[in-house]
């Protein structure tokens, strides 16, 4: 190419807008939400992540340990702990081992970790909101969840915000 | 080249999405008009570089390579 490159003119650059509907908490699905949220921000898009459902985990506190105000939600969070650097593999998990191996894989190809990529994301504007419905399920406070993320809203918010979006269910 | 390049990112051994992001973020802290050299590694930023500049109008005024290395050359808008 030289420099007489014809100068490209985005398309319907305001319009542009991404919303994901971040439902899975496995380690192999937030990072691809995480790499599209914050690719799509470098593209100039307008970006929505809502995080509902297990999709809510990698939003907890990576020193947040036990969460809940009941035993049920106790227990669930002793067996599913939050955070981003405590995520799953949907296949392979082998009790920590499949997910130790494909971050060490990732440091080795110099792959952003899910924590950098959600740094990434807050840093260039992501809006990364927190499903209401499934913190009072689930009994994660705000103090649970980590700093720079919109306040908590529920599907309407999120549907509305999906209207004229492209949208991605994860 | 005869225009001087105002900044120069060295992007070599990182994966997608990490060189658009990075590019991106640098592009924030320049002028419209501004050169942006990019060394990068990664195959995927070939067809990636060209999409990005599509999606953003950032000029991407030339592209090279040097054994495994691809050169981006990127005009702000």
């Amino acid at each position: 190419m030289t420099l007489e490159t014809v100068r490209n003119e985005p398309t319907q650059e305001a319009d542009r807008k991404l919303v994901i509907f971040a439902w899975s908490g496995d380690l192999d699905k937030v990072w691809p939400t995480l790499i599209l949220a914050t690719t799509a921000a470098a593209m100039g898009q307008q970006v929505t992540v809502f995080f509902t459902f297990w999709g809510l985990f990698p939003l907890v506190r990576n020193d947040v340990r036990i969460t809940g105000e009941n035993w049920m939600q106790r227990m669930m969070s002793t067996m599913n702990r939050g955070g981003t650097k405590h995520l799953k593999l949907s296949k392979m998990n082998f009790a920590g081992a499949g997910p130790r191996m494909m971050r060490k894989l990732a440091r080795d190809h110099k792959v952003a970790s899910p924590q950098e990529l959600l740094e990434m994301a807050l840093d260039m504007g992501v809006k990364l909101v927190p499903c209401q419905m499934t913190m009072d399920l689930l009994g994660l406070s705000r103090d649970d969840l980590i700093d720079g993320i919109a306040d908590p809203a529920g599907a309407t918010t999120a549907l509305l915000d999906a209207e004229d979006a492209t949208t991605l269910f994860i | 080249m005869n225009e001087l390049v105002t900044r120069t990112l060295d992007l070599k051994g990182l994966s997608c999405p990490l060189p658009i992001v990075k590019t991106a973020k640098a592009m924030k802290e320049l002028e419209s008009g501004d050169l942006v050299e990019v060394f990068a590694t990664d195959p995927g930023s070939v067809p990636d570089f060209a999409a990005w500049s599509k999606a953003t109008g950032h000029e991407l005024v030339e592209q090279t390579q040097d054994a495994s290395v691809f050169r981006f050359l990127l005009r702000k808008r």
